[in-house]
């Protein structure tokens, strides 16, 4: 066969690929199809990676097999972590991702096949600094969210003047390559630049924003490798990343929306900051305790029931305990769903992941504007873990930092249930006034230990 | 302007609507593996990797393209394992009772 031909084959097979990378994310439109886009996906890299290895340019194969096989002993452990890692196994994919583009735009600087153009050096140095700061804004992530470093945001004075101009440096750097591209100096300094960037810009970023600055991290990484698709000039990145990039822009605009913030209010506002000075004007208040005798009294009589999980019941491990309870007040009669606010957790989606794995029905998951209208008609809410998506501040409190947040509207249960470890503030620092309603019972005490108690509570009364 | 360029430019574009039109209709109930299903899909740059690497030209490139190999193969085993692994998790109510 001659080359001319085996191109056309191998770009036929691209074309395939990406149909079904597309009908992959189609069919993750619903629970009951979602299976079959992970097989389409499979089906389309696997045919991608096959029809490259007949590329003819390819002639050094030990340089590929053996980092296929490095990948995949690296890969298939990252894909067996346990579901409550799975924030902290995507955040190391999207530095893995971004390094792969990175490393690619960097090769392709230096092949010395054709002289670079000023355009095509354009579009290399911005790929290569997009890819460089998400591979270490990703892994600054990670290690946040595996708590190897601190979850809360680091910050000092004068931070986001010293960041700026570490970006305006970088992207200096690559005007000056672009103005004259033989400068071959200048490269390697503006990568290191680039990867200085990523750690300044997720250092000073806490975990409750995880959620967004995850999805921002995803959507860089898939835009960073389309440009690399421009660079090499191959459609299937381009649609790929794309397909990538959309991907991660719409959830961070979700994430977003959810917190009431701006991406630049995110990536440079430093959350925990604002409200220390707000916290000032504190009275003595009084909160009702109860004990898991009591809860377990209330729930057991409770007609319908609706659990608020947040990121403290994944810290407490605390979802196979939940699952004891959902079955035990299912089988007294009481209807019990889970409220899940869009930011709970460390990324989009990780209570329904820890949830389903806890083997609770997904019909039972319900979102936040489809179940904030019945909470009048709640007998119990229930919170667990779950803090500023439950401050009724956010709806009256102008000079509150989480003003104009969209919350679960738990206050207008006729009962509200609050497992939760002392009255110390939540994560952002800011004072919840749901805990001093009259309606409001504080359950103190460890996550799973405590709803460990009521399910014994429950069993053991009746 | 390279012609390249704005043939690939139609290519984003249109996969960028694309992608927004059918990312748009996946249920929130499926946010966790919608991010790692598509981390998978993005770890198509092997492909490219595979052909820098396979070039054999310098040592630089090559090494730069067995470093891009192993860490984009990575992310697509691992990305379809662990997204198939949530949706095996998420159960419908019918086959809860059966």
């Amino acid at each position: 066969m001659n080359a001319a031909a085996l191109q056309q084959y191998l770009d036929f097979a691209y074309i395939v690929a990406v149909i079904l990378f597309v009908l992959s994310l189609k069919f993750l439109s619903s629970p009951t199809t979602a299976r079959m886009g992970v097989l389409a996906g499979e089906i389309g890299a696997a045919l991608a990676v096959l029809a490259t290895l007949f590329n003819p340019e390819v002639v050094a194969y030990r340089w590929i097999l053996i980092p296929l096989i490095i990948g995949a002993g690296v890969g298939i452990p990252l894909g067996m972590v346990h579901m409550t890692a799975v924030p902290q196994r995507t955040a190391l994919s999207h530095a893995f991702g971004a390094l792969s583009a990175a490393m690619i735009g960097i090769a392709e600087y230096y092949v010395g096949t054709a002289p670079v153009t000023r355009f095509e050096m354009g579009e290399i140095a911005l790929e290569v600094i997009i890819g460089s700061l998400t591979f270490t804004g990703s892994l600054i992530a990670a290690g946040k969210l595996q708590e190897i470093l601190p979850q809360r945001p680091i910050v000092y004075r004068g931070q986001n003047i010293v960041s700026l101009s570490i970006l305006a440096s970088a992207l200096g750097l690559a005007v000056a390559l672009v103005v004259n591209p033989a400068n071959t100096m200048l490269f390697p300094i503006m990568v290191l630049v680039a990867l200085i960037f990523g750690v300044m810009l997720v250092t000073p970023i806490g975990g409750a924003d995880m959620p967004t600055v995850i999805s921002l991290l995803n959507s860089y990484a898939g835009f960073s490798a389309a440009l690399l698709g421009f660079v090499l000039n191959s459609k299937v990145l381009v649609v790929a990343g794309a397909l990538d990039g959309s991907s991660g822009f719409i959830l961070s605009v979700i994430m977003c929306k959810a917190m009431n913030r701006s991406f630049t209010n995110v990536m440079f506002g430093a959350f925990g900051q604002v409200q220390a000075a707000a916290a000032g004007a504190k009275e003595e208040r009084v909160v009702r305790s109860a004990s898991a005798e009591e809860a377990a009294g209330i729930l057991a009589a409770a007609s319908k029931v609706v659990i608020v999980p947040g990121y403290g019941m994944a810290v407490a491990q605390a979802q196979h305990k939940v699952r004891e309870l959902y079955d035990s007040l299912s089988k007294k009669g009481v209807d019990v769903r889970f409220a899940i606010h869009p930011v709970a957790g460390r990324m989009p989606g990780h209570m329904n992941v820890l949830l389903a794995e806890a083997d609770i029905p997904y019909d039972r998951l319900i979102e936040m504007d489809e179940i904030n209208g019945d909470f009048p008609q709640t007998d119990v809410a229930l919170i667990i873990g779950a803090n500023d998506v439950t401050n009724p501040a956010a709806r009256t409190d102008q000079s509150s930092p989480i003003f104009g947040m969209p919350i679960l509207d738990v206050d207008k249960a006729h009962t509200v249930m609050v497992i939760k470890r002392s009255m110390n503030p939540g994560f952002a620092g800011i004072d919840n006034p749901l805990y001093y309603l009259d309606q409001t019972l504080m359950l103190f005490g460890d996550a799973k230990q405590f709803v460990g108690s009521i399910v014994r509570e429950l069993s053991g009364g009746h | 302007m390279p012609a390249d360029f704005i043939s690939n430019l139609y290519v984003f574009i249109l996969a960028g609507f694309v992608g927004f039109e059918v990312i748009k209709r996946v249920s929130p109930l499926l946010h966790t593996p919608l991010m790692s299903l598509t981390n998978a899909l993005d770890a198509i740059v092997v492909v490219a990797a595979i052909i820098i690497a396979g070039r054999h030209e310098t040592t630089l490139t090559t090494v730069l393209g067995a470093i891009a190999v192993a860490a984009s193969f990575s992310n697509m085993v691992g990305g379809f394992l662990i997204t198939d692994r949530m949706l095996r998790m998420f159960k419908s109510p019918r086959s809860k009772q059966s």
